[in-house]
């Protein structure tokens, strides 16, 4: 078939010298997501705008279940040779996702190549940050961002003779006990457990989770959270639980609904629950920043995000990442990111969109998406509070999970849980570190 | 002998068990051996990198305390659920199965739960005990029980195997039906007239001949609890609070797929498989005895 051969290599020239031929195929690049309700539907929009703004790729996108299920999904795509163009990763399999050299590309490379204009400095560093090596090469591209943030009811404040949110954790621990007298099941709670209580809390007090800045200098991280600092958190969590003064409500945001419900008049929680509040909340309600202890130096430092970013697949025709490439600089538009903040409600990735959103005066409006915003930029990030590296943290965030539950429910003294969650985790590492490809 | 000759060679016979034999191998035992051949390797996610390390997950699994922990709820869990599936399923079918006025409506609902997939009837479960949100659990808080599945072991371990129950005593309710069509009217009638009530007549005559049937789904229900339920604890509790609800089989699901620790989890179905295995061959070797068939 010799002739086939070189009625290829003769196409391949004939396209090359008049780059955009009509007779072109279009080039298919599949996206896996987990977006659901709105959110498919701004996938959708984001594909469809895409296909119909050029005509030589067409993106596809599918849904393929919850963020572990796209994960699991890809895995085993890869491990069948048939991995899509373009993953959707939630935050804490970027150290899963990063080991895989050779199963994936690194944006800022795939940028290069390609050719596209691209300049890590024009995105968000808080956002980027997570998703970026420790010299700052992005490796995979953003795409709904949010941060934690403490949803309070107003109206159960005031009935309670609270003047204004509280600010710190010491205040929080007190407004708890006086909201308890209206709420007898729950002063406050939070969502998320590790996230909240470990994670974010590190980061917001300028503290570090493990060693190698959190891991993002190397696979041989060692787990350290376990200092007096973590362990009066959860000593003070643990004394309000008995009396429900604080109530834990699970590991995930299954509990979100109580404070939608009125139960919890405090309830910490992703900033991506504002929609789900707007719709449901029957009372004022406001979103404040997390508390942080007043006598730790340097407190509050930043947030750090959670959600999910893009990750390009390795192995892929050269036509397909041209088409990826040009996606994302699609993607990266100031207006349409500007836009798909404020209708999604997740944080824009550019700084010209976070400007440009201001100037519109949208926050004035609406304040509360601000706030995710206002904690993620409140200092530039340290090392302590740039992102999280820790391979396997999609289980370490059980186990993290599980040894909090053992604090909260008086099977463990909160000291002898974090000892537990660090030397469990660690073990964790060890064996991720082992496993990952040299 | 022309028929004789027909059936005399056995290529017929193996053709015949062909198809049923080509199923068991391609999804029985060849997943198995693949599972045994995993569990002696570490692997990243990806299959990139992988090191053969012969017991060394077996070993780390073994020195896990958590894992005899796991070991302990999936016994103590299989054992709640076989036993009220099963009599409650009892119960249900010697009541179906007497004369009254719409017993066949009452038959055909009683096994609709059977066509609820296990996760599904995990989130029903959690409509009515979802603290603060469900009927049941505000109807707990108050009456005085501080009803508080994630956090409280107990409760967790309740709502998983009243779900679990829930789920299967539609199966028992079936079989025992069945079964207690199948005993023949005259001896009971038999018994009657010779002046036994109708308890004793359940205990000495109905349960003896309904062993077959029972014993058989002992059998079935616990591989139920050991295996189908996996899609309950991932809906209800997620094995939590503290790992109090994870059995067996939902840690090999969470270490295989929430950590890609692929060998560590293979080792764990290894071990699981072994343990059904002789758990079955148990009851068939001694529990069978006592069957009358």
């Amino acid at each position: 078939m010799k002739f086939r051969h070189f009625g290829a290599a003769a196409a391949t020239a004939v396209s090359l010298a008049i780059a955009a031929s009509p007779a072109h195929a279009v080039t298919e690049i599949q996206w896996w997501h987990a977006m659901t309700g709105p959110n498919n539907d701004v996938v959708v929009k984001l594909a469809n705008d895409f296909n119909a703004s050029q005509s030589d790729y067409k993106i596809v996108p599918s849904f393929k279940g919850s963020y572990a299920d796209v994960l699991n999904a890809g895995i085993a795509a890869f491990r069948a040779g048939n991995a899509p163009g373009i993953m959707q990763v939630f935050e804490v399999g970027t150290a899963t996702m990063m080991a895989a050299k050779g199963a994936i590309k690194p944006v800022s490379e795939l940028m290069k190549e390609q050719g596209e204009k691209f300049d890590p400095q024009s995105y968000l560093p808080a956002i980027t940050g997570y998703y970026s090596t420790s010299k700052g090469e992005m490796l995979s591209f953003p795409f709904n961002s949010s941060s934690m943030v403490m949803w309070v009811n107003l109206d159960a404040l005031k009935k309670a003779d609270i003047a204004a949110p509280p600010k710190t954790w010491p205040e929080v621990f007190e407004d708890a006990r006086k909201l308890h007298a209206t709420n007898p099941t729950c002063g406050f709670s939070s969502a998320w457990g590790s996230w909240g209580l470990i994670e974010q809390f590190s980061a917001w007090h300028n503290v570090p989770m493990g060693t190698k800045a959190n891991g993002l200098d190397g696979f041989d991280t060692v787990l350290e959270f376990n200092t007096p600092l973590e362990t009066k958190l959860l000593e003070n969590l643990a004394e309000l639980q008995k009396d429900k003064s604080y109530d834990y409500s699970g590991r995930t945001n299954t509990g979100e609904g109580r404070f939608t419900s009125g139960e919890c008049p405090m309830f910490m929680t992703s900033s991506a629950f504002y929609p789900n509040v707007k719709a449901n909340a029957k009372f004022a309600y406001n979103a404040v920043p997390m508390p942080y202890f007043p006598d730790v130096n340097g407190a509050p430092q930043n947030s750090i995000i959670g959600g999910a970013s893009l990750w390009v697949m390795g192995g892929k025709s050269p036509e397909e990442y041209k088409g990826i490439a040009k996606f994302f600089t699609f993607l990266s538009d100031t207006d349409r990111q500007a836009g798909l903040h404020q209708v999604s409600g997740y944080l824009p990735i550019t700084k010209a969109a976070y400007e440009k959103t201001k100037a519109d005066g949208f926050y004035e409006k609406n304040p509360i998406l601000e706030v995710p915003l206002k904690e993620l930029t409140n200092k530039p990030p340290t090392e302590n509070s740039r992102g999280l590296r820790f391979g396997g943290m999609v289980q370490l965030r059980d186990v993290f999970a599980e040894e909090i539950e053992a604090a909260l429910n008086g099977k463990k003294t909160p000291k002898d849980a974090l000892d537990s969650a660090v030397s469990r985790g660690n073990a964790m590492l060890r064996q991720f570190e082992r496993s990952a490809v040299k | 002998m022309e028929n004789r000759a027909i059936f005399s060679g056995k290529t017929l016979a193996y053709l015949l068990v062909l198809p049923q034999l080509a199923v068991s191998l391609i999804f029985f035992y060849w997943p198995a051996v693949q599972a045994v051949w995993q569990s002696f390797l570490i692997q990243d996610a990806f299959g990139l990198s992988t090191e053969f390390v012969w017991f060394e997950n077996y070993v780390a699994l073994l020195k896990e305390p958590g894992y005899y922990h796991a070991i302990g709820v999936t016994f103590m869990f299989s054992a709640l659920v076989v036993f009220f599936s099963m009599a409650i399923g009892l119960l249900l079918a010697v009541m179906a199965n007497q004369n009254i006025r719409g017993v066949q409506i009452y038959r055909t609902f009683l096994i609709i739960p059977y066509a609820v997939a296990p996760a599904v009837a995990s989130v029903l479960f959690i409509f009515m005990f979802q603290p603060g949100l469900g009927m049941i659990a505000r109807a707990l808080q108050r009456s005085g029980v501080d009803w508080n599945p994630v956090l409280n072991g107990n409760h967790a371990m309740i709502l998983i195997i009243i779900v679990g129950v829930w789920n299967q005593i539609s199966y028992n309710f079936l079989f025992f039906l069945a079964g207690l069509q199948s005993i023949p009217k005259s001896v009971i009638e038999a018994a009657a007239i010779d002046g036994a009530r109708p308890v004793r007549r359940f205990w000495t005559i109905v349960f003896p001949l309904l062993s077959p049937t029972t014993f058989f789904l002992i059998v079935v229900n616990i591989t139920y609890a050991f295996f189908n339920t996996l899609g309950i604890i991932d809906t209800a509790t997620g094995g939590g609070p503290n790992g109090e609800t994870s059995t067996l089989v939902y840690k090999v699901f969470l270490d295989g797929k929430g950590g890609s620790d692929l060998g560590g989890s293979a080792a764990q179905s290894v071990i699981l498989m072994i343990i059904v295995v002789l758990l079955t061959a148990f009851q068939f070797r001694y529990v069978e005895k006592k069957v009358h068939y």
